[in-house]
């Protein structure tokens, strides 16, 4: 299957494991991945905050480009990159004269015929071809599926069924191996675009999704979106701070588990990037005894350690591990 | 949502203007609370989201200004829990998109918000110059607008041992089609200079700091 590609500028930097993960697993689920050629930033956050034009517009250019090369769909990785096309296709189907505004704006010809697609939509079509027979190291373990705003809402742009208890991911995890489990904040903000200029309130409400994660019993937390990876992986210092606890579950891309539950190696899947060492200890706490389970983090530095310290690695990954 | 006719704003007042800029009517709410019980930020906001629509509800020229300068509608995270929410189907998050935009517009910015704006306005900086946001760009021009020079500098070796600090932009072929975008959609009111930032002095009083 050949499908548009819009990485988005996180996926080049902060977030480029979820690049990676994806990248590896596409040829494994005879996926092809094609970029948008010369494609700029979405706008994100700043551009729907203080310029409603603009914040159509740079979607739009993106957009304008994926139908020039001809793309029917574009697959969106970044939740929030996700938002902001869709809802940019959205409003500009609706209003045709914004649409011919935009178009002129943007100095390319834009009809809306590209179709948004986010990544779980994608696995949960590779699900339908097969991908549970490919699964070679089921990923077993108990996981706390964390779908945050914009996977979700608003309703008239994305495709889950229900908002306020999405299930593809728990279904795509259930398919590889894992157990998601039924928690309460599946669907909660994690203070997305403020991790910057308020890390206060980030850190407040990442860390109810920590902690709740924790206290369910949740080996790992499975994300799909750069921001919600970051406010809950690399700000995990502030988190603990925050709420004066340690928390050592790991926060995985919805792409690396199903990375590694296909075979591939911690490091193909870019696990040694996150700053949550990624390591499932022996559960130390069930749900219902109250007793988190943290504790076992270890600080800075140990990101390196963690590489290995998983079940899931073969031959292949086993050679570049060495190297470490 | 059609507007019923004993619903209509007044002509030029704030809430027939979100009306023009959004299709939302702020007449629509009956006041249920079910978008303050849902957000996330509600405890740590002047006026809570359903007071917002309250205060806009009420259609009164000397509460335009009280809209405009609250803090709420900075802190609003567009994590649209509201409007999924909301039993009149009112596009709270569209409402306060526009809300900002004209506190912008208008100099009425929360002082407490200045670090928020600071951030979005060196965001929209960097994707004006190179079509593609710069991470390390960006958290250096937010540096120097907020001068929040320490702010995380012990992030940075731990990123760059993971291979994520991007010290070179990328930039894009498309740069200047970028910058043209930015130009015809009236990047005026976005300032970046420091003379003219769009905060108010007004609240000078209660801005206790500028949040963290």
């Amino acid at each position: 299957m050949k499908i548009g590609f819009f990485p988005g500028c996180s996926l080049e930097g902060s977030s480029r494991e979820y690049n990676e993960s994806l990248q590896a697993i596409a040829p494994l689920l005879d996926v092809e991945l094609i970029e948008v050629p010369d494609w700029n930033c979405c706008g994100a956050t700043a551009a729907h905050s203080l310029n409603h034009t603009l914040a159509l517009a740079l979607p739009a250019r993106i957009l304008a480009l994926a139908e020039k090369a001809g793309m029917d769909e574009l697959v969106v990785p970044c939740s929030a990159c996700f938002s902001r096309l869709a809802s940019t296709r959205h409003e500009l189907r609706q209003n045709e004269a914004l649409r011919r505004a935009i178009a002129t704006c943007i100095e390319i010809e834009y009809t809306g015929r590209t179709k948004i697609v986010n990544v779980l939509e994608l696995l949960l079509r590779c699900a339908a071809n097969g991908l549970k027979e490919k699964v070679r190291q089921p990923f077993a373990h108990k996981v706390a599926c964390y779908y945050g705003c914009y996977l979700t809402r608003p309703a008239e742009i994305t495709t889950c069924q229900r908002a306020e208890d999405p299930q593809e991911m728990d279904d795509l995890m259930k398919l590889v191996g894992a157990e998601p489990l039924d928690w309460a904040f599946k669907v909660e903000c994690c203070g997305a675009g403020l991790s910057v200029s308020r890390t206060e309130t980030v850190a407040e409400l990442s860390g109810r999704i920590v902690e709740d994660a924790v206290y369910r019993g949740a080996e790992a937390l499975i994300v799909a979106c750069p921001m919600c990876h970051t406010n809950l992986d690399l700000r995990r210092g502030a988190i603990e701070r925050r709420r004066q606890a340690k928390y050592a579950v790991p926060v995985l891309y919805v792409s690396q588990v199903v990375g590694l539950a296909l075979g591939l190696s911690e490091r193909e899947v870019g696990l040694h990037r996150h700053h949550v060492p990624v390591r499932f200890a022996a559960p130390a706490a069930r749900p219902g005894t109250g007793v988190p389970q943290a504790g076992h983090r270890l600080e800075a530095g140990a990101t390196e350690q963690a590489v290995g310290a998983g079940q899931h690695r073969l031959e292949a990954g086993a050679t570049e591990q060495k190297e470490e | 949502m059609s507007v019923p006719a004993h619903a209509a704003p007044h002509p030029e007042t704030l809430p027939s203007r979100v009306q023009d800029a959004t299709g939302e009517s702020v007449f629509n709410c009956y006041q249920c609370g079910k978008c303050t019980a849902g957000c996330p930020l509600a405890a740590e906001m002047d006026y809570a989201p359903n007071q917002i629509l309250r205060l806009l509800q009420l259609d009164l020229p000397e509460m335009e200004q009280e809209v405009l300068t609250a803090f709420s509608i900075w802190l609003c995270l567009t994590c649209e829990t509201c409007a999924a929410r909301c039993p009149q189907e009112v596009d709270l998050p569209r409402i306060m998109d526009y809300l900002r935009q004209e506190a912008l517009r208008r100099g009425l910015v929360h002082p407490k918000a200045k670090d928020i704006l600071a951030f979005h306005q060196a965001f929209l900086d960097t994707i004006r110059r190179g079509g593609r946001l710069h991470e390390v760009g960006l958290i250096a021009a937010y540096k120097l607008k907020t001068l929040h020079l320490l702010q995380d500098v012990l992030l940075a070796p731990k990123l760059m041992a993971r291979g994520k600090l991007n010290l070179v932009p990328h930039g894009i072929a498309g740069k200047e089609a970028v910058r043209r975008i930015f130009e015809r959609c009236g990047t005026g009111i976005l300032p970046v200079d420091a003379g003219a930032t769009g905060v108010s002095e007004t609240h000078a009083g209660d801005a206790e700091g500028s949040g963290t």
